[in-house]
C-alpha cells in the first residue's frame, strides 16, 4: 500500500538525510521523494511516497515527528489533495515518426521543449497515473533517457 | 553589556549555566581549547576517564542515579568513534546525556583532515538530536537546546559536535533563558478523557496488573505509581529498566517480567484482565511470543512517547503524556468517584504463585554447602549485607546482571544502573563511577561477570585516581556465561568462544596493580566476610567469586516463546490445575 506523506520540516542542513534515514531504518520505502521550500523560507516541505509491507503508516508518521526539525507530518488521502508530477521524456524520433510523438504529446497537453535529429524531448505534468500512461505510449517508440520530479502534493483549498 | 569570550569559555559557561558540577572528559588536539577553558572553571569537576566509552557511560551512571544530564567531553575522530556504543546504550534506554565532541575546523571539514570523522552523520540514529556548530555565536543556543531535548519528553543523548576554530572563535555572550523549536512540543498532560477511561477499566478490572518501566523514573512518578497500587491494591510487575522504581519488599511487586521473569510474574502477565503499562515499550525480552502476551488482558499503555503507543501491542486505551502526571491523574480520579480494592482473590492466587514457584537456584541449603559457592547466593548476601546502607547497583551484562535483577532486594528509586536495551558488555563499571560520582553518599556495588569486566577493565584507574571507591563483585564462571548458558541450551553444548579461564587474569592481583583492594572468595562460608573487607575498604575494591561455572539463569523463556512457557525453575502446570476451585471461581469468572 502506497502512502503520500507531507512533511514540513526547518529548512537546516542535514534535515532532509534525518527524514530519508528514518525511513529506512524503520523498515519502509520511499517510492520517490521531492523537497522544495514552502510560502515559508525557513521551511521545506518534503513529500515522500512511501510503502511498507506490514507496518502501519502511523508508526512512521509518529517516528517522522519526533524528530526535532520537523514541523508537521500529514498523510494525504488522494482525494483530498491535488498532486502533480513534473516529468521530462527524451524519446527516439527519426525524422518521419516525430510527427507522431508529438501528436501525442498534444492529447496530453505536454509540451515540446527540444527537437534533435533523432529524438525529441517532451515535459509534461500530472498526476502520477497520467504521467504513467504517457511513458507507457512513449515505451514504443523507445525512450531514451526519462526524469521524474517525484510527486508533490497539497491538500485541497476548502480546510484554508 | 556584551560579554566577548571564546566559543570554549562560552561552552564551559553554558554547562555551568546547566548545573553541571562533573564531566567525564577526554582531551586530544582540537578538543584542547576547550579543555583550557576548563582548567578555570571551579564549578565543573574533570573527571579523566580511560577511554571515550568509559566517559559516556559514567556520563550515563551520573544520570540514572541523579536524574540530571551526565555530560561527556571528547575530541574529535577516535575520540567522537568511541562515544558510540556509549550514545546508542543512552538512547536504547532513554538516558539524558550530553555529549560534546571537538571536531577539526570548520575550513577542512570533508576533506578527511586528520582525526575527522562525520560524527553528526554517524550518530543521527542512536541520539534524540545531534548538532553540528559552525559558528561561535551559534553555540549558546545549541547548547541550551541540546540540554532542555537530552531532559525532556523521553529523555535521550544529544551530541553537540564543534569545530575547532568555533571554540577558538570569539563571541558576544548570552545564555538564552528559553528555546524556539518549533517541531518539538512534549505532551505531559494526559487526555481527561483518556484517563476517565482509564479509571473505568480500573474499577471493573478483577484481575489488574501494573506493568512499569524507565518511563516512571523519568517522570519521577514513584511516589503516584505506589499510591494507585495501594489505592487499588494492584500488584506491579517493574521491567529491568523500571526496577527500583517500586520497593521490591512490598507485598504487591511481584517482581521482573520477561525472558527471565520469575514464573509467578509471567502467569500473572498471561492471566491479568488488565495491563496498566506505564513507561514501557513491550520490548521482545518482556513479551516473548506478541500474541500470546497479555492476551487476555485490556491494556491500557500511559507514555509520552505516541511512537510508543502501538508499535508492538495494540492498545485499548492509549495516553500519551508524562507518567507522573497520568497516574496522578488517575488516582485522583479514583479517589473522586470512591473507588474500592476488588483484588483480594487476584493477590491471594499470584502470592499462591509466588509461593509455588518461587525463583530458586542450587536445590538444597546453599548456605551450609561449604564445596558449592552460587552466583546466585553471592548476589543475595550482597543484597543482605547492604540493606540498611545507601546503596546503587551496578550491573554489568549477561548472567550477572539476570541474577542481580532476581535476587538483589531495591528499595529506593534510581538505585538501578544497568544496560537494558542495547545489552552493553563493559558499561557496569564506568556507569558505577558516574554513580558513584553522583551519589558520593552511597556505596556502588557493581554486580559484574568475569567476561563484561573485561571490557572496561581500564576505568579500574579512574576510580582509583579520582577517589570512587566502587566495589566490583565478580560472579567469575570461567565463561562468557549467558552465551554458554545459550549454547547449552540451544547448541548442543559446543561452546564456540566462549571459555575465559577462571584464572586469567587473576582479579585480585590485577586489583592490587591498580592499587585497589582484592580479594578471592571460592567457598560459601567466606562470602560475607569478603564482601565486608571490601566494601569497608577506602577505595575501590575487587571480590572475586569462583562461583559454579555451568550454573544457568533460569526461568528462562525461549527466544519467540510465550512467557508462560519457561524453562528452567520448579516444574510448571496449567494454571487451572495449580489453585483450588473456589479461588479460581471468585476471580475467573
Amino acid at each position: 500500500m502506497k502512502h503520500t506523506l507531507s512533511v514540513v520540516v526547518e529548512n537546516k542542513p542535514g534535515v532532509l538525510t534525518r527524514v530519508t534515514s528514518l525511513f529506512a531504518r524503520r523498515g519502509f520505502n520511499i517510492d520517490s521523494l521531492a523537497v522544495g521550500t514552502t510560502e515559508d523560507p525557513t521551511l521545506s516541505r518534503i513529500t515522500i511516497v512511501c510503502s511498507a509491507a506490514d507496518t502501519p503508516i502511523e508508526q512512521i508518521t509518529k517516528q517522522v515527528h519526533k524528530l526535532i526539525n520537523v514541523i508537521k507530518v500529514q498523510e494525504l488521502d488522494p482525494s483530498e489533495s491535488v498532486e502533480r508530477e513534473l516529468v521530462l521524456f527524451k524519446i527516439n524520433a527519426a525524422p518521419e515518426r516525430r510527427h507522431e510523438i508529438i501528436e501525442i504529446a498534444n492529447v496530453f497537453r505536454a509540451k515540446i521543449v527540444d527537437v534533435g535529429r533523432n529524438s525529441v524531448t517532451i515535459e509534461a505534468t500530472g498526476a502520477t497515473d497520467k504521467v504513467d500512461a504517457m511513458e507507457d505510449l512513449f515505451r514504443a517508440y523507445g525512450i531514451k533517457e526519462m526524469a521524474r520530479t517525484g510527486k508533490i502534493a497539497l491538500t485541497r483549498g476548502r480546510e484554508g | 553589556m556584551s560579554d566577548r569570550i571564546t566559543g570554549a569559555e562560552a561552552l564551559v559557561r553554558c554547562l555551568e549555566a546547566e548545573g553541571v558540577d562533573v564531566l567525564f572528559g577526554y582531551p586530544g588536539g582540537v578538543a584542547l581549547p576547550i579543555f583550557d577553558a576548563l582548567y578555570d572553571s571551579t564549578k565543573i569537576r574533570t573527571v579523566l576517564p580511560r577511554h571515550e566509552q568509559g566517559a559516556v557511560h559514567a556520563a550515563d551512571g551520573y544520570a540514572r542515579v541523579t536524574g540530571r544530564p551526565g555530560v561527556a567531553l571528547v575530541t574529535s575522530g577516535p575520540g567522537a568513534a568511541n562515544t558510540i556504543t556509549g550514545l546508542a546504550n543512552a538512547y536504547m534506554d532513554s538516558i539524558p546525556v550530553v555529549v560534546i565532541t571537538a571536531q577539526v575546523s570548520t575550513a577542512v571539514i570533508g576533506t578527511d583532515a586528520f582525526q575527522e570523522i562525520d560524527i553528526t552523520g554517524i550518530t543521527v540514529p542512536i541520539t534524540k538530536h545531534n548538532y553540528l556548530v559552525k559558528n561561535a555565536s551559534e553555540l549558546p543556543e545549541a547548547m541550551k537546546e541540546a540540554f532542555h531535548i537530552a531532559t525532556t519528553g523521553r529523555p535521550g543523548p544529544v551530541l553537540i559536535d564543534v569545530p575547532v576554530d568555533v571554540s577558538k572563535g570569539e563571541l558576544d555572550f548570552k545564555y538564552p533563558d528559553s528555546v524556539n523549536l518549533p517541531g518539538y512540543k512534549p505532551t505531559y498532560k494526559g487526555h481527561s478523557k483518556q484517563i476517565k477511561q482509564a479509571v473505568s477499566l480500573i474499577t471493573r478490572a478483577r484481575r489488574p496488573l501494573l506493568y512499569v518501566g524507565g518511563g516512571v523514573l523519568a517522570s519521577g512518578g514513584a511516589k503516584e505509581l505506589k499510591e494507585l497500587a495501594e489505592l487499588m491494591q494492584i500488584p506491579v510487575t517493574t521491567t529491568m529498566m523500571g526496577k527500583s522504581v517500586f520497593p521490591e519488599d512490598h507485598h504487591l511487586w511481584i517482581g521482573m517480567p520477561g525472558m527471565h521473569g520469575a514464573k509467578y510474574t509471567n502467569y500473572a502477565i498471561t492471566e491479568a484482565d488488565l495491563l496498566i503499562a506505564v513507561g514501557v515499550r513491550f520490548d521482545d525480552r518482556v513479551t516473548g511470543k506478541l500474541a500470546a502476551f497479555a492476551s487476555k488482558a485490556k491494556i491500557v499503555h500511559i507514555d509520552v512517547d505516541p511512537a510508543e503507543i502501538g508499535k508492538n501491542k495494540p492498545v485499548d486505551v492509549p495516553i500519551v503524556g508524562d507518567a507522573k502526571n497520568v497516574l496522578a491523574g488517575i488516582v485522583a480520579e479514583l479517589r473522586k468517584a470512591g473507588a474500592e480494592p476488588k483484588t483480594e482473590a487476584w493477590v491471594k492466587v499470584v502470592d499462591e504463585w509466588r509461593k509455588q514457584f518461587p525463583l530458586h537456584y542450587g536445590g538444597h541449603d546453599v548456605a551450609a554447602d561449604h564445596e558449592q559457592l552460587y552466583p546466585q547466593y553471592v548476589v543475595q548476601r550482597i543484597s543482605e549485607l547492604t540493606k540498611d546502607r545507601p546503596t546503587v547497583i551496578c550491573t554489568e551484562v549477561g548472567q550477572n546482571q539476570m541474577w542481580a535483577c532476581q535476587y538483589y532486594t531495591l528499595r529506593h528509586p534510581r538505585t538501578w544502573v544497568s544496560s537494558g536495551g542495547l545489552g552493553t558488555m563493559g558499561f557496569g563499571l564506568p556507569a558505577a563511577i558516574g554513580a558513584q560520582a553522583g551519589r558520593p553518599d552511597a556505596l556502588v556495588v557493581d554486580i559484574a561477570g568475569d567476561g563484561s569486566i573485561q571490557m572496561n577493565i581500564q576505568e579500574l584507574a579512574t576510580a582509583k585516581v579520582n577517589g570512587f571507591p566502587v566495589k566490583i563483585v565478580i560472579l567469575n564462571n570461567g565463561y562468557l556465561g549467558m552465551v554458554r548458558q545459550w549454547q547449552e541450551l540451544f547448541y548442543g553444548r559446543r561452546y564456540s568462544a566462549s571459555v575465559l579461564p577462571q584464572d586469567c587474569p587473576d582479579f585480585v592481583k590485577l586489583a592490587e596493580a591498580f592499587g585497589c583492594f582484592g580479594v578471592r572468595v571460592e567457598r560459601p562460608g567466606d562470602v560475607d566476610s569478603a564482601l565486608q573487607a571490601a566494601f569497608d575498604f577506602d577505595g575501590p575494591a575487587i571480590v572475586d567469586c569462583r562461583v559454579v561455572p555451568e550454573e544457568c539463569v533460569y526461568p528462562m523463556v525461549a527466544p519467540g516463546a510465550s512467557i508462560d512457557e519457561m524453562l528452567g525453575g520448579v516444574p510448571g502446570c496449567p494454571v487451572s490445575e495449580m489453585l483450588d476451585d473456589e479461588l479460581l471461581e471468585e476471580v475467573w469468572e
